[in-house]
């Protein structure tokens, strides 16, 4: 039954099926940006509270979702490679760490220019934002972890061990906002409920997600790429792959 | 169109700075990582294309040093 499976614990095979699925993630990608740039800047009503400001909404929830998104696959990817010990799925781990930090970056910075004009400050202690700060603490901290042991071996359970103590930060950030008294506005999209956002403002929100996921699904297939690379350095078949140009 | 022209869409109703910012940012972020990966790979690829070198000239001065 899970015969078919079974090759992709292989590196070589990983490593060809990440190559054939990068370009499609960038084309998607990149049509998505484009769409969802135009449409989110230039053609989205403003906000009757906000006015243009709101606009800052198209990077910020996109790269704050898929930061957390990012999260939770990489403790998946951990948890797999802890107690199954695919080292696949170490690479995995690693190879995710450093968009997902990215991603928290992004979204902790425009949240700091969109704080600003309309709260009047670019960061306040509250538990939102201390919470998102904290996931790239752990981002960095998965990173540093998995280089600092030159056995591979070690550095990937280490880094799965930090990562899945982490994810107890994950519905702390989603919760975070009906917990406490937060400057935070509740959630838009991401719960079970009507879309509290006009369509309008919505479609190119959708859209930029789509843009996010599909970047982060490219750049973590590239890196994953690296870090097969890197591993399999000594194997012939690494060997034949550089020496053949490709 | 919410914009009526070119400098109405830069201003972005009072906020250029911030949008602009924030827009700013991101896209050095994400262009930054993706010459991040892609140095590295390039890196990968020299590194491994030098070990075979040095592995043929030590290969080639053992031969050497046999017929010496």
């Amino acid at each position: 039954m899970w015969k078919w499976l079974h090759p992709y614990a292989k590196a070589q095979t990983s490593y060809e099926l990440a190559g054939k699925l990068i370009p499609w993630f960038t084309i998607v990608c990149c049509i998505s940006f484009a769409v969802g740039l135009v449409w989110g800047l230039a053609f989205a009503p403003a906000d009757y509270q906000q006015g243009d400001s709101f606009r800052i909404i198209y990077i910020h929830v996109p790269a704050a979702i898929l930061s957390m998104g990012a999260y939770t696959s990489m403790a998946v990817a951990a948890f797999i490679g802890l107690v199954w010990q695919i080292r696949l799925s170490d690479m995995a781990v690693a190879a995710m760490a450093p968009v997902g930090a990215v991603f928290t970056f992004i979204a902790l910075f425009t949240g700091a220019a969109w704080g600003k004009p309309m709260w009047g400050a670019w960061w306040v202690w509250d538990a939102r934002l201390t919470s998102e700060l904290i996931l790239l603490f752990l981002y960095l901290g998965v990173i540093a972890l998995y280089n600092a042991f030159s056995d591979k071996v070690l550095a990937g359970r280490a880094a799965g061990i930090l990562t899945l103590v982490g994810v107890i930060n994950i519905p702390i950030i989603h919760y975070s906002v009906e917990w406490w008294n937060t400057l935070h506005q509740g959630a838009s999209i991401t719960k079970f409920d009507k879309p509290s956002i006009a369509l309008s403002m919505l479609w190119p929100l959708l859209i930029m997600l789509l843009a996010f996921a599909t970047f982060f699904g490219a750049l973590m297939l590239m890196r994953f790429r690296n870090e097969i690379l890197q591993r399999e350095s000594h194997r012939p078949w690494v060997k034949a792959l550089v020496m053949g140009g490709k | 169109m919410e914009f009526v022209s070119w400098a109405d869409f830069f201003a972005m109703g009072g906020y250029g700075f911030y949008v602009w910012l924030s827009f700013g940012a991101t896209f050095i972020s994400m262009l930054g990582i993706v010459i991040d990966t892609r140095m590295k790979r390039a890196r990968l690829f020299k590194q491994v294309r030098n070990n075979i070198e040095r592995n043929k000239r030590m290969q080639a001065a053992r031969s050497m040093e046999n017929t010496l």
